[in-house]
C-alpha cells in the first residue's frame, strides 16, 4: 500500500458513489440483523455461549488441532501446517503444480486474501477464476475486496454492468439484475467445470469429524470444489470448533449477524475426498492450517480477537466504516475487526492510524456475536503505539502539557483562566469559527466560546445555582 | 432518609466551556435532597490520556481523582463518558496496583452519571419546572453502552411541564466527536456529524439535548455552521429549570 491512510480517506470521502453503495448494503444489513436478532429466542445467552465455545477452543488449540488432523486424515484428507503466509502459499502452489493444474476455481476465502494467494498463483502462472459473484467482480476490475461479506459492496449496479459487458464473452443485453446474474452464471460455470483444482477457505473446522464447513449464498463453493480433481482448503487455525453441534450454534450466530438471514443458502460439510461409492467429488483433499501470527496474537493480549467468525457486523454498524468504506483501511480486513487485525498482520508502524481512527463508541462490541471487546483491543494498540513512540509529537506534547497541569490543580486553574481569557478575545459572538491549533475542529464546525470564568472560579466566589 | 454527601465532579469541558451545567447539577442534586460538595483538588478524569494510549498518565490522573473524590457518600458527574471512565475504566487500569486497585473499585461503586443518579438512586423528579418547547435527545455512546443510560433522562425530561420529546432518527448512533478523534481525523468526524445534524433538523424539534458536553459541542457546532435554528442544551439544564436561558454558543 503506497498511499497513506489520510489520502485513502480523502479519496473515499470524495467518492459519492461509494457512500451511496456502502449505505445501501450496510444499512440494509443493519436493519435485517435487528429484525433477525429480535426474533431470536435469547440472543444474549446465545452470544455468551458462542464466545465461550471460541474461548475454550483458543485456550485448547493444540488439543483440538491434533484431533482435527487425526480425524481429517482418517477421512482421507491430507493436513498441512503453515506458520507463515509465504509457507501457506508455497504449499498451495506446490500442490497445484503436482496436480499439473492449469486453472483453479476459488471459492471466497478471506484467509486466501490475507496470505496473498491470488498473487502467489499468478506468480506461478496458474490461471484462477474467482467464483463468488462479488469476488468475480473484484477480479474483473483488478481491485481488492472492500468488505468481508460483500467484497464489491463499494460498486454500484451500473459499474458492474459495464464491467460484465467488457469482460464476459456473451454478456447480458437487458439492464436487469436477473440478466446480469445470468451473464455471470454462464461465465463462471465454464470456469468452474474447467478447473483442475478447487480452492476454498473454511468457516469452521470440526475437530471430532475432521470436516470442513463452508457457507455461501450462491452455491459457488459446491460447484467449485466438487468437480475438480483436487480440493485445497486454506484455513486459519482458530477456525476450529469441537463438534458439529458447536458448528451449528456458530452458524446460527454467523448468518444472522452477517446478513440478517436465519441461515445461509448453502451450508456444506466436506469430510475427506471422494469415496469409492461416490459418483462425484475430488480425488484428493488437502487442508492447509495456517498460523500467520495467530499464535503470537494469542500470546500478546489479542486472544479475544481469535473468537472472530468473520461475520462483518462490526463494520456494518461502524460510523467510520460507513463513511470511508473498506479500501481506506488498507488491509485484508476492514472496519473495527480490521483495525485490530491489520496491525497484528502488517505491523503497528504501518497501520497505527487504524486503531486511532475510531470514536470508541462501542457499537461494534454491542453487535459482535462472539462479544469481542473491540474498543478495549483498539485501546490496547493505542497504548502500544504510545509506548513505542509512534504517536505524533503534537499529540504527545499537547497531552503532556495538559496532564502536567491536571496534576497540579492550582496551576491548572491559573493556566485555564488565562486560556479562557485569550479564547474569549477571539470572537465577537458566542461562537468561534477560527481557532489557532484547532483547525481540525473549526474547518467544519463552529466552537462555542468558552465561559468568561470557569465553573470553579465562579463557585469559589460563592455562586451556587 | 439521611442526606447524602455528594461530591460533584465537574468535568473539564463543563468547567471551562459551560459552567451552568455544573450549577444546574447542584440545583437538581440539592432539590433531590443531597448535600453537594465540589472538591477543589479535582481537575480531569484522565479520559483523553486513556483513550490516546498514554496509560501511565491515565493511571496517575486516576489516582489523583480517587484521592480527591473517595471521601464522600457518592460522586456524581454530569457526563456519561467521564462517569464511565471512573466506573468502568479506573478499576481496570489500576487492577495491578494492590493499594489503588481496591480504592478504584470502591470509588467506581459509588460514582454515578447525574441523570442515572437522580432517577435511579434518588428516585427524584423535577417539580414545578416548565418549558414550552419541543426537544430531541441524542444518546451519547459511553453513557448508553457503558452505563446503560437510556430511560433515566427521558423519565426526568417527561416531568418538565410543556416539554415534548420528539424521536431522533439514529439517536444511538455516534455523533463523530470521540474525544481526540474529532481533531485527529476531522474530515471523517465531519462526515459523521453532518449526517447527525441532518437527522436533528429532520426531527422537527426546537432543542437538541444530550448528557455529554463534548457530543453537544460537536453537534451544536455543526448545526450552527450549517445555519440550523436548533438550539442545544445539556439535559440537566432543562431538568434544573434553566432551559429558558442561553443555549450552547449563545451569549448571555
Amino acid at each position: 500500500m503506497t498511499t497513506t491512510f489520510d489520502q485513502r480517506v480523502a479519496e473515499a470521502l470524495a467518492d459519492k458513489n461509494l457512500k451511496l453503495a456502502v449505505e445501501r448494503t450496510a444499512g440494509t444489513a443493519e436493519a435485517k440483523r435487528t429484525i433477525a436478532v429480535d426474533a431470536f429466542p435469547d440472543f444474549e445467552s446465545a452470544r455468551t455461549r458462542a464466545a465461550a465455545i471460541k474461548d475454550h477452543v483458543v485456550a485448547n488449540l493444540g488439543h483440538y488441532l491434533q484431533q482435527f488432523e487425526a480425524n481429517a486424515t482418517a477421512a482421507g484428507a491430507h493436513v498441512h501446517w503453515a506458520r507463515t503466509a509465504q509457507e501457506a502459499c508455497d504449499i498451495v502452489v506446490g500442490l497445484c503444480k503436482a496436480a499439473n493444474a492449469k486453472s483453479v476455481a476459488r471459492s471466497k476465502s478471506m484467509l486466501g486474501e490475507e496470505i496473498g494467494l491470488p498473487h502467489a498463483l499468478a506468480e506461478a502462472g496458474i490461471g484462477r477464476i474467482e467464483t463468488d459473484l462479488a469476488e468475480h467482480i473484484i477480479q474483473l476490475s483488478g481491485e481488492r475486496p472492500s468488505h468481508i461479506i460483500w467484497p464489491a459492496m463499494h460498486k454500484t449496479r451500473e459499474q458492474v454492468s459495464a464491467l460484465f459487458k467488457t469482460s464476459h464473452r456473451n454478456p447480458h443485453v437487458e439492464e436487469t439484475i436477473a440478466a446480469m446474474a445470468e451473464s455471470a452464471r454462464r461465465h463462471l460455470r465454464e470456469g468452474m467445470l474447467a478447473a483442475d483444482v478447487g480452492i476454498s477457505g473454511a468457516n469452521f473446522l470440526v475437530a471430532d469429524t475432521g470436516a470442513v464447513c463452508t457457507v455461501t449464498n450462491e452455491g459457488n463453493a459446491e460447484l467449485s470444489l466438487v468437480p475438480p480433481r483436487m480440493h485445497i482448503v486454506t484455513a486459519g487455525i482458530e477456525k476450529i470448533v469441537p463438534s458439529t453441534g458447536h458448528a451449528v450454534h456458530m452458524l446460527r450466530m454467523l448468518s444472522r449477524s452477517a446478513t440478517g438471514a436465519p441461515l445461509s443458502q448453502y451450508t456444506t460439510f466436506y469430510t475427506g475426498p471422494k469415496r469409492a461409492a461416490d459418483r462425484d467429488g475430488p480425488e484428493e483433499m488437502h487442508i492447509v492450517l495456517v498460523d500467520n501470527g495467530r499464535t503470537t496474537m494469542r500470546e500478546e493480549g489479542l486472544a479475544e480477537m481469535l473468537r472472530c467468525i468473520r461475520c462483518g457486523a462490526c463494520m456494518n454498524h461502524c460510523v467510520v466504516f460507513r463513511q470511508i468504506g473498506g479500501h481506506a483501511y488498507g488491509g485484508t480486513y476492514p472496519g473495527p475487526m480490521g483495525a485490530v487485525l491489520t496491525p497484528a498482520f502488517d505491523g503497528l508502524k504501518q497501520s497505527r492510524d487504524l486503531p486511532n481512527a475510531c470514536t470508541l463508541n462501542g457499537k461494534c462490541q454491542e453487535v459482535c456475536p462472539v462479544r469481542i471487546p473491540l474498543p478495549t483491543l483498539l485501546r490496547g494498540w493505542r497504548e502500544k503505539s504510545w509506548r513505542e513512540g509512534l504517536e505524533p509529537a503534537s499529540l504527545r506534547s499537547g497531552l503532556g502539557t495538559w496532564a502536567w497541569f491536571a496534576r497540579r490543580p492550582r496551576l491548572y486553574r491559573a493556566a485555564t483562566a488565562a486560556a479562557l481569557k485569550s479564547m474569549r478575545l477571539m470572537g465577537r459572538t458566542g461562537w468561534l469559527s477560527k481557532i489557532p491549533l484547532a483547525g481540525g475542529w473549526t474547518q467544519y464546525r463552529d466552537m462555542p466560546k468558552p465561559a468568561a470564568e470557569s465553573f470553579m472560579a465562579q463557585y469559589k466566589k460563592g455562586r451556587r445555582s | 432518609m439521611t442526606t447524602p454527601r455528594v461530591a460533584l465532579f465537574v468535568t473539564c469541558l463543563v468547567d471551562l466551556i459551560r459552567p451552568q451545567i455544573g450549577f444546574a447539577a447542584i440545583t437538581a442534586l440539592e432539590a433531590a435532597g443531597c448535600e453537594v460538595i465540589v472538591p477543589e483538588a479535582q481537575t480531569c478524569c484522565g479520559q483523553p490520556a486513556l483513550n490516546s494510549g498514554d496509560r501511565k498518565t491515565a493511571e496517575d490522573l486516576a489516582r489523583r481523582a480517587i484521592a480527591a473524590l473517595e471521601g464522600y457518600d457518592h460522586v456524581v458527574i454530569p457526563s456519561g463518558s467521564c462517569a464511565a471512565t471512573i466506573r468502568v475504566h479506573y478499576p481496570e487500569i489500576l487492577e495491578h496496583d494492590a493499594t489503588w486497585g481496591p480504592r478504584a473499585t470502591a470509588l467506581a461503586a459509588k460514582t454515578y452519571e447525574i441523570m442515572a443518579y437522580l432517577d435511579e438512586v434518588r428516585g427524584w423528579k423535577p417539580e414545578g419546572v416548565a418549558l414550552p418547547a419541543t426537544a430531541t435527545y441524542h444518546d451519547s455512546c459511553s453513557g448508553l453502552r457503558e452505563l446503560g443510560i437510556k430511560r433515566q433522562p427521558r423519565r426526568l425530561l417527561a416531568a418538565v411541564d410543556g416539554l415534548a420529546l420528539k424521536p431522533l432518527d439514529g439517536a444511538e448512533t455516534c455523533c463523530g466527536f470521540g474525544g481526540t478523534f474529532c481533531v485527529k481525523y476531522p474530515a471523517i468526524s465531519n462526515a459523521i456529524v453532518a449526517e447527525k445534524a441532518t437527522a436533528i433538523d429532520a426531527s422537527g424539534a426546537d432543542l437538541l439535548l444530550a448528557g455529554d458536553l463534548g457530543c453537544l459541542m460537536n453537534m451544536a457546532g455543526k448545526l450552527h455552521r450549517e445555519g440550523s435554528p436548533v438550539r442545544a442544551f445539556h439535559a440537566i439544564e432543562l431538568i434544573a429549570g434553566m432551559g429558558d436561558g442561553p443555549a450552547i454558543g449563545e451569549e448571555a
